[in-house]
């Protein structure tokens, strides 16, 4: 029911909802739980177990009850809290967990086996029969037990990730926060003020007291404005800080969207911040807590402080007979706002010398024992020393006091501590590095002490930032704290809810206790007390009370469970924002890459890399047609590859030849200038960490290849060693990978290719196998190396990366005119498998070189990395060797990943004697050929095994031969 | 978490790659015992309080750092060049 004149809702701006179907009304500035209870509807969910009739308990983000699902499709988010969501124009909210609708629920008959479904029922119903547990019963609790559904389809709305700076955070724009952010604005300090609300003044905006001689939230209005005057201040509305990290690190969601009715399409719906701040004020207020009574479940039982929300800040009140119950003084607000307004107000204090503050009913000394009414409340039973009355009423207030909202304060392991005069946890000091609570965050009840803590918390943190605050004035306030006598549950008989959302009552708490699960943390998992999407805001001090009194032991003693992040749910979206799709990782593309999607080659990952993988041409029926077509240009006219995404380290210095000695296993400072030699990489552990060849183009002067996969790693080893191991060198090193595009121009053609577009002289003489030198090609000053990865002549020509896209255009080109063409990976891969090269399928990181057969290359003149490691006992012995492998039929298919057996042995793990690293169709061979290792297997050259893919099914009859399978004197590559 | 780089200032944990114990600072002589070996590359205290690591600014300077931290409190106590505490150690 609307209540005339009150309210900060604008009457002028109807809006148009509906829930469940049906088409409501509300005013601007409405939330759904507002509006609803403007419309007369208290009903607005179910309980999660037992499915209870369930209304809005809270007027926050603190709610339990009133989870909806807000939009259709794939726009739809389900566990809103009504009481957050602002309405907007054609708003579409739906209830959960209920079916048929939310009046008639089937499944409310668990309420009716609550007797049988107390804490832990599953542990010792669901027991038996075994298998039953994963196949029967717990879907069956899943369907029954729930809360909304996600859409399952991908949003069509975008979500942001952000990052902001500031000197000070204030968490929180109630009394404490403005006057703590004012204070450090004008002491001149960058300032973010972050608030829940979509308005400025926290608790002022619920409330009829004055600040100043002006209405609360005038007030507030007013400091936003000074705030903004300052020109040093963020405010951040709609914006939960969620977490709080290292190093004054702050995680905090911002909802920009999900307001409004049509928002713009580029805005996104949420924003997650990562805030890191210097220092941080935390005035995050209090949270009232309810106290524990038989049946205190019913639509239209509410926090006291909830009721004044509803009529101060919306004009709204869930009923016209109001009843209260409470512990405390403070409460006595509500029924002097209600009588303000002409309604009928009953206080039932528990004190029995409480008194009456204003033209209400008091009744002191007395507690509520039951309450009626199955989908709203119609009244309750209260009792009053050895009397028990009933009274009609359809909304109840209950409190039972104020907690300081220490959530935050808690993120880094820290516990709150208890303040026995203050019957609450308080933040304990320093438990965030930086962090300083203030206001009722710190259990200051009263607004006037309020805004001064604010104002004392931001002077000393300016200080610490080496600046003077000016002393700005208090503000005229209330000065009054109230009385308070701590009050849990009420001891009678009936079921009293502690955490509405997951069911879970007093009796629950005690039953743990009894079955020993005594420990604050074990009674939290038993009977999930504090598990819900609301984090027991509303309940958890109050369960602690109850466990504390079942165990016997106080308050404090009993402690309290861990708080973790996130102090509202975030949305995964918002959290993962970007990081889905193209937006997982960064892509890689060479010079060539336009050229060959032209040709439509498909690409292979290789890192960030996207390498093609082969040339369709028109009548292909396989990718093998195509691979087999690109090696032939290789072995019989000439080829084309980039091979650009090789890591090229540039490196340069008077003991650049030093490095290279101490990196590589063999020598490099002897290698003469225009030479090219091949160089093997160990891990300072003796396993192999790269390979690949390294040119002298100068006396001081290297530039050293890495294989794609490994140009990263090796890029930071080599900085790990000359900043490290040996920071005296004199060395410089830099990657220069992207600045060079890089080509292979292999086969019998190569030459004849490169002689119409190179001026100097590249014969044999003038440039022989493992020779460098620096060439202008088209009259670009370019640098030509004679290396080869297929066995055949073969150059590699490098470009500066402008010229990538052209020249290989011009590159390709000529190539057909020859006879050859473009290749691909899959190409490039069976050439060296022809070859015996290894790649990174071979070097796993467990290969060492004598696993390789080159043990040799470990120079025994000089140290390098690796080298002691290498030489140890458990890397000598009885190791896996490399071999190469051909089916005895040479047309049976083979994988890569096969493992090994004798003949005639049994295939159990046992048994295997190696495994299958590299596989490829020869079509030079007219052979699957592989790659493998092999337990002594240098030894076994002509020997038969059985290669058996136990995942593909798949088992062949290989024979065990050298690697190099094709040319094995390398004649063709000095041609 | 911020490591503060001496040649960039307060960055940002995701900018640095996480090498170990400050342990790899000090490799053993060539030829040195199996046991001296083994120490360097695989035995490592695990502290309840203050580690010396390397971690490496790769995303910036490309600075190895020693980074003093409690792994207790998150306290990040100091960050120096690996180049100079390796120079001082000679």
């Amino acid at each position: 029911m609307r209540v005339e004149g009150k309210g900060w809702v604008d009457r002028a701006r109807p809006v148009s909802f509906s829930f469940d179907g049906r088409a409501f009304t509300g005013f601007d500035g409405d939330t759904l739980a507002s509006a609803l209870l403007a419309n007369d509807v208290k009903l607005m969910g179910r309980s999660f177990k037992y499915h209870r009739p369930r209304g809005p308990f809270t007027a926050d983000s603190a709610e339990p009850n009133t989870l909806m699902t807000i939009g259709r499709g794939a726009r739809q988010v389900p566990n809103v809290r009504a009481t957050t969501q602002e309405i907007y124009d054609g708003l579409k909210a739906r209830s959960q967990n209920a079916w048929p609708s939310l009046h008639w629920d089937v499944l409310a008959l668990n309420d009716f086996l609550s007797p049988f479904l107390g804490a832990g029922f599953y542990y010792k119903t669901f027991m038996w029969p075994k298998g039953f547990w994963e196949k029967l019963y717990e879907p069956l609790i899943r369907h029954a037990a729930g809360l909304g559904a996600l859409s399952g389809l991908p949003s069509p709305d975008h979500s942001e990730r952000a990052y902001a700076h500031c000197d000070v955070l204030v968490i929180g724009a109630g009394p404490a926060g403005l006057m703590a952010a004012l204070t450090a604005a004008e002491a001149g300090t960058r300032v973010i003020l972050a608030d829940e609300a979509p308005r400025p003044g926290g608790r002022l905006l619920s409330e009829t007291e004055e600040v100043d001689g002006r209405a609360g939230p005038l007030w507030a209005a007013a400091m936003l404005d000074k705030l903004k005057a300052t020109g040093q201040v963020r405010y951040m509305p709609r914006t939960t800080v969620t977490g709080a990290y290292d190093s004054g690190t702050f995680g905090a969601v911002e909802r920009i969207a999900d307001h409004l009715s049509a928002p713009p399409k580029d805005l996104p719906r949420n924003c997650f911040w990562r805030i890191s701040a210097k220092r941080t004020i935390l005035a995050t207020g209090a949270l009232e807590r309810p106290i524990a009574f038989p049946w205190n479940d019913r639509p239209g039982i509410m926090l006291a402080s909830a009721l004044r929300s509803y009529l101060n800040r919306w004009g709204v009140v869930p009923g016209k007979r109001i009843a209260l119950f409470t512990n405390n003084d403070a409460a006595h607000q509500t029924a002097i706002d209600l009588s303000d307004v002409g309604l009928d107000c009953t206080v039932i204090d528990s004190r029995s010398d409480a008194q009456a503050q204003g033209e209400y009913r008091l009744i002191a000394g007395a507690e509520v024992v039951d309450t009626r009414g199955r989908l709203g409340l119609s009244g309750i039973t209260y009792r009053r020393g050895s009397r028990t009355l009933m009274m009609d009423c359809d909304a109840l207030g209950v409190s039972g006091g104020w907690t300081p909202n220490v959530s935050l304060t808690c993120h880094m392991n820290g516990r709150p501590t208890w303040d026995p005069d203050l019957s609450a946890f308080v933040p304990t000091k320093n438990a965030v590095s930086g962090l300083e609570a203030c206001g009722a965050a710190m259990g200051l009840w009263s607004t006037r002490a309020v805004l001064r803590s604010g104002q004392d918390v931001a002077c000393k943190a300016v200080e610490t930032l080496n600046l003077k605050a000016p002393k700005l004035p208090i503000p005229n306030a209330a000065e009054t704290t109230g009385d308070m006598i701590p009050l849990w549950s009420v001891n009678a008989k009936g079921r009293a809810w502690l955490d509405l959302q997951n069911d879970v009552t007093t009796k629950d708490v005690r039953l743990a206790a009894q079955e020993n699960y005594a420990s604050v943390e074990h009674m939290k998992r038993y009977t999930t007390q504090g598990m819900a999407t609301d984090q027991g805001k509303s309940s958890n001090v109050l369960a602690l009370a109850v466990l504390a009194d079942a165990t016997g032991r106080g308050i404090p003693e009993t402690g309290t469970t861990t708080f973790r992040p996130p102090y509202v749910p975030v949305p995964i979206e918002a959290i993962g924002a970007g990081a889905s799709g193209k937006g997982f990782a960064p892509e890689r593309f060479t010079t060539s890459h336009n050229a060959c999607k032209a040709r439509g080659a498909p690409f292979i990952e290789a890192g960030l890399w996207y390498r093609p993988s082969y040339f369709p041409r028109d009548g292909d029926t396989t990718w093998r047609e195509a691979c087999d077509r690109e090696v032939g240009y290789v072995r019989n006219a000439v080829g084309i590859a980039d091979v650009s995404t090789l890591g090229k380290i540039d490196i340069q210095g008077p003991d650049a030849a030093k490095l290279l000695d101490f990196v590589y296993t063999n020598t490099f400072s002897t290698l003469p200038i225009g030479k090219v030699r091949y160089g093997l990489m160990l891990r300072e552990d003796g396993h192999v960490m790269d390979d690949g060849t390294t040119a002298r183009l100068g006396p001081q002067h290297y530039v050293m290849t890495t294989t794609t996969a490994a140009a990263g790693d090796v890029m930071r080893h080599l900085e790990f060693i000359t900043q490290c191991l040996r920071p005296a060198w004199d060395v410089q090193i830099i990657s220069v990978t992207e600045a060079w595009a890089q080509f292979a121009i292999a086969g019998p053609k190569a030459r004849d290719l490169l002689s119409h577009i190179i001026a100097e002289p590249i014969d044999t003489q003038a440039l022989p196998f493992m020779g460098y030198q620096p060439v202008r090609l088209h009259g670009i000053p370019s640098r030509l190396f004679r290396i080869s990865f297929s066995g055949e002549l073969a150059y590699e020509i490098a470009v500066p990366a402008r010229y990538g896209a052209a020249l290989f255009d011009d590159l390709v080109s000529r190539a057909e005119t020859l006879g050859g063409g473009v290749y691909g990976m899959e190409a490039l891969n069976v050439l060296r498998l022809e070859k015996g090269f290894i790649t990174h399928a071979e070097i796993d990181g467990r290969i060492t070189a004598q696993d390789l057969g080159l043990a040799r290359m470990i120079s025994a003149k000089k140290d390098c990395i690796g080298k002691d490691a290498a030489l140890r006992p458990g890397l000598t012995k009885d190791r896996f060797e490399l071999i190469g492998l051909k089916p005895v039929n040479a047309l049976q298919k083979i994988d890569a990943g096969a493992h090994l057996f004798e003949l005639n042995t049994p295939h159990i793990n046992s048994n295997q004697k190696g495994y299958v690293t590299s596989v490829g169709y020869s079509p030079t061979l007219r052979s699957y050929i592989a790659l493998g290792f092999l337990k002594e297997g240098r030894n076994r050259h002509g020997a038969h095994v059985t290669l058996l893919d136990h995942m593909r099914n798949m088992q062949a009859e290989v024979e065990i031969c050298p690697p190099a399978f094709f040319d094995p004197e390398g004649t063709r590559v000095r041609r | 978490m911020r490591l503060p780089c001496p040649l960039c200032g307060a960055r940002d944990l995701r900018e640095f790659y996480y090498l170990g114990s400050a342990v790899y600072l000090e490799r053993p002589e060539p030829g040195a015992p199996i046991e001296d070996w083994d120490r360097y590359l695989h035995l490592r205290e695990n502290p309840a309080g203050i580690t010396r690591e390397l971690w490496q600014h790769q995303a910036g300077c490309g600075a190895w750092l020693v980074v003093e931290r409690d792994t207790v409190t998150h306290e990040i106590i100091a960050a120096r060049l690996a180049q100079e505490v390796a120079s001082d150690a000679g």
